[in-house]
């Protein structure tokens, strides 16, 4: 194994700033603090940048312009595909929303807040009811007998965690007797559901470890 | 003292340098550990092995470099997988941080597979909206991207010709670190469009998909950087996902070994507390 240091001054700037966060592993020193300054500070410019050319300037400043160019006819055009010139009516709904900076005109922002909240809710809603609750209802139904051994269990297995896990959820009656039992049986799948969820999180984490320790030994110092 | 005991006083800094040297001594000396594809990775595999050849296919890259050890990789086999079956390949971005990222991976594969771009593959690029932007593209993929990551209209590129919205995909990958991803592709499209979606996505995030995975709703799935390795193996690949995976496994063990040790000292405690 060989070692072939990075000639990237990026990748050193990385590499340094890797390794500031790794400090406050042993404890919280001024390293882990300019690090962490810094990345709050970048990710916040680095956003608003972001948001400038990518939903500001794409969206809306340069449909606009190709409208009200005149090189295209009327600005309401057919031919424009998304009348575009209709675009100044969410640029003023998002202009309305800083009437917030001014208390006695507050109130204005909620009619931008109105459209935002009621379309998302329309969103959502369906989307919801199509995927989340029908779907998984009729996903829910299951044969008891399928003709295998293995996929009958499966199901009598997962019908009784379901029946059990949403009588858990049940509050209308104190959970005693045949009731405190299931719901018992319940929680033992509840809490399956979220050791795996916890595995899951693990992996999720180490991997990002994994990531940073591949990015320090190949990257930069170019071990091979 | 007894082990519980001691493991109830232990410095957290002996388990942090423990779990780093776990994780760091397998990638400079990997113990190449077996690999099993399980059943929503292989029928993730499957479901891009059954298209036809020329079939035109829509892969969302839904993340920022934060996931990059997870869906990297997938990133990378995904479109390897596509290409080498002579797939049309037309990327969308709706991760505000990750069109460049993803842009990056897209050229670099292509260019390995020697596509050309515009007439095998399209990096359309970032759009901001969401949700709204996925039933958007139900209804005119180019009215909502109107032009690619290059600036180039899209209704001059070859490989936009036949493509009008949802329809126009034999398949859609859904690469996913969080929101919007998979959960609102299944939410917003599936359920409308009714387009096979299969869907590679961060650990943390894939115990929420499995529902969907059981109901049909989605044809496969790769969860993480275990599903990553296995899809690897699948296609005969060693790369990023399977040679973190040895420090993967020693890191859960270990991790799974601190679990029961601090329950024994818990369970050690409270069997000494006055009742």
């Amino acid at each position: 194994m060989s070692l072939h240091l990075s000639s990237d001054l990026a990748v050193w700037v990385a590499a340094a700033l890797t390794l500031c966060i790794f400090s406050f592993l042993y404890k919280d020193n001024p390293f882990y603090r300019f690090a962490e300054h810094l990345f709050v500070g970048v990710s916040a410019g680095y956003y608003i940048v972001l948001n400038f050319w990518t939903v500001l300037v794409a969206n809306l400043w340069d449909p606009l312009v190709a409208a009200f160019d005149g090189r295209q006819g009327s600005p309401f055009a057919v031919h424009l595909g998304d009348y575009r010139a209709l675009l100044l009516l969410p640029a003023l709904l998002g202009l309305l929303l800083f009437s917030r900076f001014l208390p006695r005109y507050a109130w204005v922002a909620r009619w931008s807040l109105a459209v935002i909240i009621g379309v998302y809710a329309g969103l959502k809603t369906t989307g919801f009811a199509q995927s989340d609750f029908v779907a998984q209802v009729h996903g829910s139904i299951q044969p008891f007998w399928t003709g295998h051994w293995g996929s009958s269990v499966n199901a009598w297995i997962f019908t009784l965690g379901l029946v059990t896990s949403l009588l858990f959820f049940y509050f209308s009656r104190e959970h005693k007797g045949v009731l405190g039992s299931a719901s018992r049986v319940g929680v033992t799948f509840l809490m399956v559901s979220f050791g795996a969820g916890y595995g899951y999180t693990v992996m999720s984490r180490i991997s990002l470890l994994i990531g940073r320790f591949q990015f320090l030994l190949f990257d930069w110092l170019g071990l091979r | 003292m007894k082990p519980a005991a001691a493991f109830a006083r232990l410095d957290r800094r002996w388990i942090y340098l423990v779990t780093g040297l776990l994780v760091l001594l397998p990638l400079l000396w990997p113990l190449n550990l077996p690999l099993r594809p399980s059943p929503p990775v292989q029928a993730y595999h499957d479901a891009i092995a059954a298209l036809p050849p020329g079939s035109t296919v829509l892969v969302s890259c839904d993340f920022d470099p934060a996931s990059r050890p997870e869906l990297e990789p997938m990133t990378r086999t995904t479109l390897r997988q596509l290409f080498r079956q002579h797939c049309k390949v037309v990327v969308v971005v709706l991760f505000q941080g990750g069109a460049r990222f993803a842009d990056g991976i897209v050229q670099d594969v292509a260019r390995q597979n020697h596509q050309v771009d515009g007439v095998d593959y399209v990096d359309l690029g970032y759009k901001a909206g969401d949700e709204a932007v996925m039933v958007l593209m139900g209804q005119s993929i180019p009215s909502t991207f109107p032009r690619d990551h290059n600036g180039r209209d899209v209704r001059d590129l070859p490989i936009m010709r036949g493509v009008r919205n949802y329809s126009s995909f034999a398949l859609l990958v859904s690469i996913s670190a969080g929101y919007p991803g998979t959960k609102e592709y299944v939410q917003q499209v599936q359920g409308r469009f009714h387009i096979p979606i299969v869907a590679g996505v961060v650990a943390v995030g894939a115990p929420t998909l499995y529902p969907y995975l059981q109901t049909g709703q989605l044809r496969g799935l790769l969860g993480g950087m275990a599903g990553a390795a296995e899809y690897e193996d699948l296609r005969y690949e060693r790369g990023m996902a399977s040679r973190g995976m040895d420090a993967q496994s020693l890191a859960h063990v270990f991790i799974a070994l601190c679990i029961v040790l601090g329950n024994l000292a818990q369970w050690e405690r409270k069997r000494k507390e006055p009742s």
